[in-house]
Formats: C-alpha cells, structure tokens, sequence
C-alpha cells in the first residue's frame, strides 16, 4: 500500500471522507427502483388480504378490469405457471421452512398477503382499480398472541444456516443458581418493530425486445434476486440482470426477495410488457418485522457480583411457513465470564409473515434482556454497574472456547466513562434531580459479530490513468461507494476523483447481501486484493516497455502515486499508468480479486466489535415523560475505514435505539389478526425534537485477523446494548424497572 | 382511490352552489387531510370542490374587539399572526403544538376544525368500523386503543377528535361561522362538534352543503394566565395522548374565570364548565386544580390499552393549571415540560 505520508492532504483510508455519492444523493441523482422508466411502462398495484388464516372463496375482478386503463388483473385464478417446487423459492438468506409464494392458491396464512395485482397503463388507474377487486373468505380461526402459543414453543428442528444455536450448556447453571447469594430472575420482552426504510419496495422491470430482463429492484443483494427470479421463473442468468444501484435504507427488510418483485417480474413475463410495481407505506407493513421474543435472564453471582450463573431462555414467534432464527441467548454466555451458563432458544408459531433480520438481528434483543438483568444485578449485589461489568469481563470466549481476534473493550468502557463523566454519579436510584425532573444515568455494554463473507471485486484502469474498482455489492445508505473509492485511492495514491465505484448490479464481481455489519470490510478487502493484482500486472507491462526504468528491481522496488509509477529509490524515474495501458495495446487493464474468511484463523479466534453506552435521561415522573439529553458510545471496532460515514452508522444505530427504548411498537389486533398502526404518522419513530446530544468515540482496536484490511463493520454495533442503557438510566431516574419496550408514558406511569 | 371530479370555486358564492348541486362532493383546502383519507378509500367523493381561491384567508378585527379568522387561513400564519400571538397566546401555541411545520403550512383553519379521527381501523379498510361504514361494528372497543376517548363515548364508538387548534379555540369560547343553502349562521364551538351517540358517522353538527367560512374569537384576555400541554409518544410530530389548554384571569389572589379544555381524550374537544365553575373563585393551588381535574373525570371510562389516559388527564389538568396560574406558560420549542 501506498505511503500515507505522500497521502497528506488527500481523503485516504482512516480519514473522514465525505460520500462520493453525496452530491448524487441531495440533487436528485441517484435513482432508486422505483424511479427507471421504460417505453410502455405498465404500472402494477398490489391488493392485500384482510383476513389472517383461511381461504380465498371468491375474487371478483370484475369491476377492476372495467376501469380504463387496466391491462390485468392477476390473482391465485390466473396467475401464470411458475416454479413448481417450494424450494425455488429459497434464497441465500432464507430459514428453514416453505418460503411464501404469492398468488399460488386460495389459502391465506398471514393479514395482509397480497392476493391480486392490478396492472395498468398508469399508476392511478391500477390504484382505482385495486380498490375494485372484492375478495370473499372463508375464514378459520388464527392465533397472532405469541403469549397465547409460547407454551407450544419448539426447538428448530432445522438450523438456518449462518446461525449459531445455543451452545451446549457447561457447567450446572441451575445448581449454581439456586445456591447463588445474589440472584435476578426476570422476563423481558421488546414490542413487535417494523423496519420501516425510508424508501419504499419496489421493482421496475424492463423487459428489452428479446426478452431479456432489467431488473431495477430495492434489495439489499442483487445476485440474491437474481437467483430468485431465475430460479422461480426459470430463466438464464445470462437473461435476468439485477440492479439495485442505490437502496434509501433497508435494515435487514432487503435482504430477502419480497413480493413486489415475483409480482412484478410475473406480470412483464406474462404481458410481454415492462412493469413497475411500488408497495405503499401501509404494505410495508405487511412484510416483515422484528420478531416479538419473550426473554428470561436468570442471574447469580457472589456478594462482590462475580457472575455465578447465567441462564437466558427466549421463545421468538414464527411463521407457520418457515422457522425464522437468530441469535438471541448466546451473547449471554460470550460476554461474560462464567463456568455454568445454560442458554435456550425456542420458537413458536403464529398467523403472521416469517420475522426477518432487522438491524442486529438477535443481538438488539437478547443483550437488551442481559445488560436489563446486569444492571438488576449491580444494583442487587450493591455494585457500580460498570465496575460488575470489569469484574466479570471475559478474555475470551467461553462459548466456543476461542480467543479473541481483538477486544477493546476495556478502553471503550474507560474512555466512554471518562467522557460521560460517569463517576460523578450518585449510586441510588432517584437521587439526582435537575429541577422537578428526575435525572438518572445508565450504561450498558454491546456486542455484535464481526466478519468478512466470500467477496470478490474488479478494478480496471483506463488508458487516461482513471481507476474503477467494482463489486456485485450493496450500498443501502452504508457508504459502501466511498469505502470502496477509497480503497482504490489508497491502493494507488490516486485523488478520489480519479477512482469510480461501480456497486449494485448482479453483473459484477460476486458479493454476498450487504448484510451483518461485513461489507465494508469484506468488499474493501476485495478491492485491495484487486488493486495488488492491477499493480502486478501493470509492473509486468512497464517492465517490457522500451527504455522501461523498472527493467532492473522487483514489484517491491515501485511505488504508485499521482497516477504514475515510480521507481521507489528514485522517485523521478516513473511512467504515468495511463501509458503503460497504451502500451500494451488495450483502453483498459483490469484484475479481480477477492477476500475470504481464513479458515486457519477461525478455529482459533473469534471476532467481535464491542461498545459501551452511557446514558442520561431526564424524567417528568409526574406526567411520565422521557427524554434522552446525552449519550455516548464508545466502539471498538479494529480500523475504522472511514470515521465520517462510520460516525454517522453510529448515530444512526443509537437513534434506533431510542425508538426501540420509548417509542417503536407496532399493534397488533389479536382479534383480528392484524397490524393496526400502520402508518407514519401512528409507527412511532423519533424525530429530531427526541434527540439531544449524541457523543461517539472509536477506541483504538489493532485487530490483524478478522479481516485483511483490519476492518471489523460497525453497521450494526450502535443499536445493540443502547436500549438497555436507555431503560438502565429510566431505572437510575425513578426507581422504576421497565422489563418490556418501549418505555412509554403509561409504563412510567404504571 | 376512487377517480373523481374536481372543480375550483372562485367565490363563497359558487362554492355554495357547488355543493348544494352535488351532495356527494367534498371541499378541498389545504388538502392534508382529504387527500390522505381519498387514497385509503376512506373518503371517496364524486366531487372535489377546491376552495382555495375564495377570500377566506385573512384575520380582521370584529365590532366587539375580537377577531375573525378566515377559513382558509393556514395554521402557521394563524400561529405567527402578530395580534394572535400578542391576544390569544393559547391558541398559537396549540397550533404550535400540532403536526409539523410542513403540515401547518397546509393546513387552513376550516380543514383543522374538520380533520377527522385518526383511530387505525378508520384509516383501514380492511377492517369494520361504525364510523367509517355504520353498522359494521367498533373494533377499536376490544382492541388496539391506546389513543382512543375515556370521555363521552358511546357503545358505537370510542374516537377522538385529534385537533390541537380546536382545543384552544374551545377553551376560547370561539363561535364558527357558516354558510349554507339556507344562508349564514354561527354555532358556538360547544356545539359544532358532537359525541358519537349511535351515529359515529356524524362528526360535527354542520349540515350537507354547509361551507365554513370563520371562525370568531371574543374579546377576552387571558394572556397573563394560559397554557397548552400537549402529551404524546414523542416529543414532537405525534397526536396529543392527552392535552390540555387552560386559561385563567387571577385577581387578588382568587381565580375570577376559568377556561378548561381537553384534548385527546373524547371524539369533541372536551370543555368542562362545571370544573370551571369549580375554579372560579377558588384560591390556585393542587388543591383546586386537582378538585377541578376530578370533576372533569368524574365520567371517565377506559377501555384497557387507554386506561391510563385518565390518570395521565388528571395529573395534564394540574400541571396545566399551575403553569397558567404560574405565568409559565408551556413552551413547544422547550421540549421540558415545565
Ligand atoms: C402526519 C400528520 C400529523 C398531524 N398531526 C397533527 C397534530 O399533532 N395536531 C393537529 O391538530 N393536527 C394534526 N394533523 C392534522 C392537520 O392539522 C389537519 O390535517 C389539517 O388541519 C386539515 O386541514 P386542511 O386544510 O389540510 O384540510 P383538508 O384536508 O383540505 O380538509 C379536511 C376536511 O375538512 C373539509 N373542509 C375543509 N375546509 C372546509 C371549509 N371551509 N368548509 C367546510 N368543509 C371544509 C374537507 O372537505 C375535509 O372533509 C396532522 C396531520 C398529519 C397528516
Ligand atoms: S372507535 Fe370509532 S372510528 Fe374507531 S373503529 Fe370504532 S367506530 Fe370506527
């Protein structure tokens, strides 16, 4: 790699970067799936089912066909023939289980499901006509209350694959607990959240004169979507290109196929026609959702709060259709030191969509319930809760009995302390007060994994000396484009300026979704593998060119900067990359790369990003109203490629937490079998009145392991363990334990 | 959503005539209601008269030393007018307190009055509601009702009126005034809107083909002793759980009027005269305020999930009525409550 002493003064790795896709981004630019166009566009609209188990008796598109406009009206009836067999429906991310196929008979297993799609020559005359399709229903009874199912509750007999199950348990947790002189026994539990991305789903399908398929979709993979469509519809890869250059956030909801896709891919296959298909913000609301998880943390320690037993048992709703999971309880026995630890995750089923990742998948809920029962336990055993926190730390991980690849941890507590000023803090609960309002101070630690996933990337240099790197992977809003621009900047000591990041599209080097925190660091990685291979290959070039100065050294011997390379004893003696493309008789030179997990590594060590969180709330108890006036979160998270955009994953992360902390909750109708809340304006998510001031420190972290450029992703670390801080400090301010998010004013109240 | 006509109106005049012509019509003003309710299939009107080149758009100062607000007035320039905010300090912040700055923009004083309740299965076509569809039943009743009335509800219906406005323009003893096939009138603010009774359908008293056209304010001031406290899920751009809006005149220690009004909390901005009759003459403190917020909830009914509104109004009534007392009126830009 470059020197980064030539780099002074030009955005390289480690320096905040502003996003290449920025200007793009506020102009109106970058286009999203649901805004290509195509001569004869079609426009497609979804009806939704209203019942939540049963059978479709009658559909009467009678009156829909008869508005203007209208092409078709396609339902169970008369869809066309696709995929006979369930399992060509899967995906790269799907769980066990038969996956959802829409329009494929009359039967109704979740509120909401579409049931028909009207496609017209404008969208108005497809939403006219929408409201026009009248369905009748035979239906049978339905259960969406997981308390009304938990005591069914099973484990998976299949595991979904890229999730860990709960270790064996080691130790005697429950005798260790039963004779623990300190002890916390209690259930938690987080509402049902929807993911709600700002942009909505949607697909464009341009179909070109021989068939071939453009697929603008909103996914967070798009070879995943390729595989789908070509899989269901049984077409070439070679005829069905998936582009999803730009996606307006995701948080997991993206990650598989959804159904405006099979629709609309349905209808241009069937009409011959290009067809776009967008759901509206209330049908957003009938995809999925953060499982609802009903969480018991049993803790024991000694009278100093040195950790005894652990037991975390959880049991997440389901679909009837697939058995959705996620890693719940194993933090519980990864974070701290214990020698008895049992841990168990179960699911039970109920009649709604199959629950889906939503950011920290697992983790935002399962060490909510942990650090919620750690605070309980400070307060049990008379500790600080920070110091219970040092007393039990883990140097290594006792699950899998590994090391750690890197684990900051400490230095995120220490720094993150002395920032928030957290021994100022009086111990009692409701002994700090800022006028009539209760002031109260919590913290809590986070975890998440961190990877790299099988990614390979290009980069090409053109004969004018501009470099373009490139991977089939996603940027949902992560800043994948600038880290990847970069990269190929470091790589050859080029301005940014000089160096386009091509993403997005299922034509391009092979990525896995942008999911789980690892495209940054996997994709990056990639793209240096990629730019060392360039780098050889263009030595090889300028090597056989007449008068070559790099006739007499090695690879080692050149440098690459300001677009020439350079002999790196003597800098003067250099040829521009441009020429050495020229002469070799091409436009453009190019080379893929790729990175992967090393299996070696990963028998021995363990990677994880970890946080610590402080908290202060300030509470009207009287009126029992909330609000979060500072937080900081101190993150290890080995290199940190870009702080700017890395910065703000964490803002985002912890504003998510104070939505899933005192307002994200969606209502479910149990007798209807329903979402009821689904809109904007009745989904609760903060707005910028709810939040003050937000403080984020990146610790120190040399990690050489996890991934070749360093990097472990912090996409996702900054919900986890906040929502727990948040309900930590509403304990501090009024003595009040609320178990169950969000903490809303009746809860404060109770 | 249903297509239909639409028809702009340029005076009173007109916008008379086109509704009397066209029973199923609706008015359009600023739209941020209507639309909404047209694209859920909620309110699917033939007709679409668009009011908005009518000349209700001003403030003017009435014989009585009131002031008269044009319907087409929109609630931020209702908000920043200079004479409301100097005479009538409750309803700006009221208005303040509601939707966001886009959203009052839009909105126009007329459409405020007439927004209808936000109840989730209302929105939702894909479930009954008596409102929406008379006779297909109430959900709500047994079901996700957290935001619903613990005030004058019937066994038809259990909807709130959502309006901040209307909160404060009860409290203000605002009279609204009306035109109609049969000419003009005004119906006191008590009176325009109703309980659900056995016809939740029915909103307000207004008849078919009735056009607001103001609505007037009486010469009284209570700027010294006001406050609006809006209570909600978030700090800002959510409907009131609860709201109050309190106004008071303070002689001598001893409280000589009293206005009180709720928010939230019934399918009417709930005004309470015997609560205020309770306060006047009263010495302010907890004592009366709280004596006044027991009589306001003396009815109160909870149908589970909303059960707690009536704790959270009784303790919105006192805190509301000390901050009037105090002088210290609830600010919305501070998001502490005062
Ligand atoms: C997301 C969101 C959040 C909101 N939050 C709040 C809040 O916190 N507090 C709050 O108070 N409000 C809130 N609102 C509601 C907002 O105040 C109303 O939508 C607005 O006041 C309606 O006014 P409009 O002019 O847009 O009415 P329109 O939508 O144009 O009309 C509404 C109704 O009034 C009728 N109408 C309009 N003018 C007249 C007239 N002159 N004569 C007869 N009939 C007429 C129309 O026919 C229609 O039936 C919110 C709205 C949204 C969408
Ligand atoms: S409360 Fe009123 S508006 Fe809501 S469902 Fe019942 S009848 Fe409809």
């Amino acid at each position: 790699m470059a020197d980064t002493a030539t780099l002074i003064g030009r955005p390289s790795i480690g320096q905040p970067t502003r996003r290449v896709d920025g200007p793009l981004k506020v102009s109106g630019g970058a286009r999203y799936a649901g805004e290509y166009f195509a001569d004869d566009l079609l426009h497609g609209y979804v009806v939704s089912g209203s019942i939540a188990k049963g059978r479709i008796l009658s559909i009467d598109t009678s009156a829909a066909m008869a508005i203007p406009g209208v092409v078709e009206v396609f339902t169970h009836e008369n869809r066309p023939r696709t995929a006979w067999f369930d399992s060509k429906y899967q995906d790269q991310v799907a769980p066990p289980g038969s996956p959802f196929r829409p329009l494929y008979g009359d039967g109704i297993l979740y509120s909401g499901q579409p049931i028909a799609l009207v496609v017209a020559e404008s969208f108005e005359a497809a939403r006219d006509a929408a409201a026009l399709v009248k369905a009748t229903y035979a239906p049978e009874e339905h259960i969406t209350d997981l308390d009304a199912v938990k005591g069914q509750s099973y484990v998976p007999p299949k595991k979904r694959s890229g999730i860990a199950p709960p270790p064996e348990p080691r130790g005697d947790a429950e005798a260790a607990f039963a004779k623990a002189p300190v002890k916390v026994h209690e259930t938690y539990r987080v509402a049902v959240e929807h993911h709600n991305p700002m942009e909505p789903f949607a697909t464009t399908v341009v179909r070109d004169a021989g068939g071939k398929l453009t697929i603008y979709d909103k996914t967070q993979g798009s070879q995943n979507a390729q595989a789908y469509v070509t899989g269901v519809f049984g077409l070439n890869q070679s005829d069905v290109t998936v582009v999803n250059a730009f996606v307006g956030g995701a948080f997991g909801i993206g990650l598989r196929p959804q159904h405006q896709l099979f629709l609309a891919v349905m209808a241009a296959q069937a009409l011959e026609r290009s067809v776009r298909v967008v759901l509206t913000r209330d049908q957003m609301f009938t995809l999925s959702y953060r499982p609802e998880t009903i969480q018991t943390l049993s803790l024991g320690s000694a009278p100093g709060g040195k950790l005894d037993a652990i037991m975390h048992h959880a049991v997440a709703g389901t679909s009837h259709f697939e058995d959705y999971q996620e890693v719940v309880v194993n933090w519980a026995g990864l974070l701290y030191g214990c020698d008895n630890v049992k841990l168990s995750y179960e699911l039970a089923k109920i009649d709604t969509y199959t629950p889906s990742d939503m950011r920290a998948p697992g983790a935002t809920l399962g060490v909510f319930a942990l650090e919620s029962a750690m605070d309980e336990l400070a307060y049990a055993a008379g500790v600080d809760p920070l110091q219970l926190r040092l007393t039990n730390y883990a140097d290594f991980d006792q699950n899998e009995d590994k090391k750690f690849t890197s684990k900051a941890l400490i230095s995120c507590y220490e720094q993150g302390a002395e920032r928030f000023g957290w021994s100022k803090r009086s111990a009692e609960p409701r002994s700090m007060r800022d006028g009539h309002e209760l002031v109260g101070w919590g913290m809590a630690t986070g975890v998440w994994e961190a990877k790299i996933n099988k990614t390979a990337a290009r980069a090409s240099l053109t004969e004018t000396g501009h470099l373009e790197v490139s991977s089939a992977t996603s940027d949902i809003g992560t800043g994948t484009y600038t880290v990847m621009a970069l990269t190929g900047a470091d790589a050859f000591g080029l301005p940014i300026e000089h160096v386009t990041a091509r993403l997005g599209d299922s034509s391009l080097p092979t990525a896995p979704v942008e999911g789980g925190s690892w495209a940054a660091a996997s994709t990056s990685s990639a793209v240096v593998d990629a730019c060392d291979k360039l780098k050889q290959a263009l030595f090889k070039q300028a090597q056989s060119m007449p008068d070559s100065p790099f006739g007499n050294v090695d690879f080692d011997g050149v440098a690459f900067r300001d677009g020439r390379m350079m002999l790196a004893a003597d800098e003067g003696s250099s040829v521009k990359l441009g020429e050495i493309v020229r002469s070799a008789r091409q436009h453009r030179m190019e080379a893929e790369g790729s990175a992967a997990p090393d299996s070696a590594t990963q028998k021995e060590y363990v990677s994880y990003t970890h946080s610590a969180i402080f908290v202060e709330v300030k509470v009207d108890e009287e009126l029992g109203v909330v609000r979060v006036t500072r937080i900081v979160n101190a993150v290890a998270a080995g290199k940190i490629l870009n702080p700017k955009a890395a910065r703000s994953q964490i803002l985002g992360g912890v504003v998510m937490a104070m939505g899933a902390a005192l307002e994200e909750e969606t209502f479910a109708d149990h007798n209807l079998g329903r979402f009821m809340n689904h809109n904007f304006a009745e989904y609760h998510v903060p707005v910028n009145a709810d939040v003050q001031d937000i403080d984020v420190i990146f610790v120190e972290e040399p990690d050489d392991k996890t991934s070749p450029i360093g990097a472990k992703g912090i996409g996702e670390i900054g919900i986890v363990g906040t929502t727990a801080a948040i309900a930590n400090a509403v304990y501090h301010a009024t003595g009040k334990r609320i178990r169950d998010l969000p903490i809303t004013i009746d809860k404060i109240l109770a | 959503m249903k297509r239909f006509d639409y028809v702009r109106a340029n005076d009173v005049g007109e916008a008379v005539a086109a509704l009397a012509a066209s029973p199923a019509a609706r008015i359009i003003a600023g739209g941020t209601n209507l639309v909404d309710l047209m694209k859920y299939d909620v309110e699917t009107p033939e007709r679409v008269i668009d009011i908005n080149r009518l000349p209700l758009n001003t403030i003017e100062a009435t014989e009585s030393g009131g002031l008269k607000i044009g319907a087409l007035v929109s609630n931020a320039d209702l908000a920043y007018d200079s004479r409301i905010a100097e005479r009538y300090p409750l309803l700006s912040s009221a208005l303040l307190a509601g939707a966001s700055p886009q959203l009052r923009n839009l909105a126009t004083t007329g459409g405020n009055l007439l927004q209808r309740t936000r109840c989730y299965y209302f929105y939702d076509t894909g479930t009954p509601c008596n409102k929406r569809e008379p006779g297909s039943g109430c959900p709500a009743i047994e079901g996700v009702n957290r935001i619903h009335a613990i005030l004058g509800t019937s066994d038809q219906c259990i909807a709130t009126h959502p309006s901040d406005m209307c909160v404060a323009m009860a409290a203000l003893d605002a009279k609204v005034h009306v035109i109609g096939p049969g000419g003009e009138r005004t119906i006191a603010f008590e009176d325009f809107h109703r309980l659900p009774g056995d016809m939740p359908e029915k909103d307000t008293n207004l008849q078919p083909g009735d056009l607001i056209t103001a609505v007037e304010l009486p010469a009284e001031d209570f700027t010294a002793h006001h406050s609006y406290l809006k209570l909600r899920d978030r700090q800002s751009y959510a409907f009131a759980l609860v709201s109050v809006a309190a106004a008071l005149k303070i002689e001598d220690g001893r409280i000589t009027q009293a206005r009180l009004a709720l928010g939230g909390v019934a399918h009417k901005p709930w005004r309470d005269t015997e609560a205020e009759a309770m306060l006047k003459n009263s010495t302010p403190g907890v004592a009366s305020f709280s004596a006044a917020a027991a009589k306001v909830l003396e009815t109160a009914r909870g149908y589970g999930e909303n059960s707690f509104k009536i704790d959270l109004a009784r303790r919105a009534i006192v805190r509301t009525l000390k901050q009037a007392a105090d002088g210290t009126p609830q600010s919305q830009t501070d998001k502490r409550i005062r």
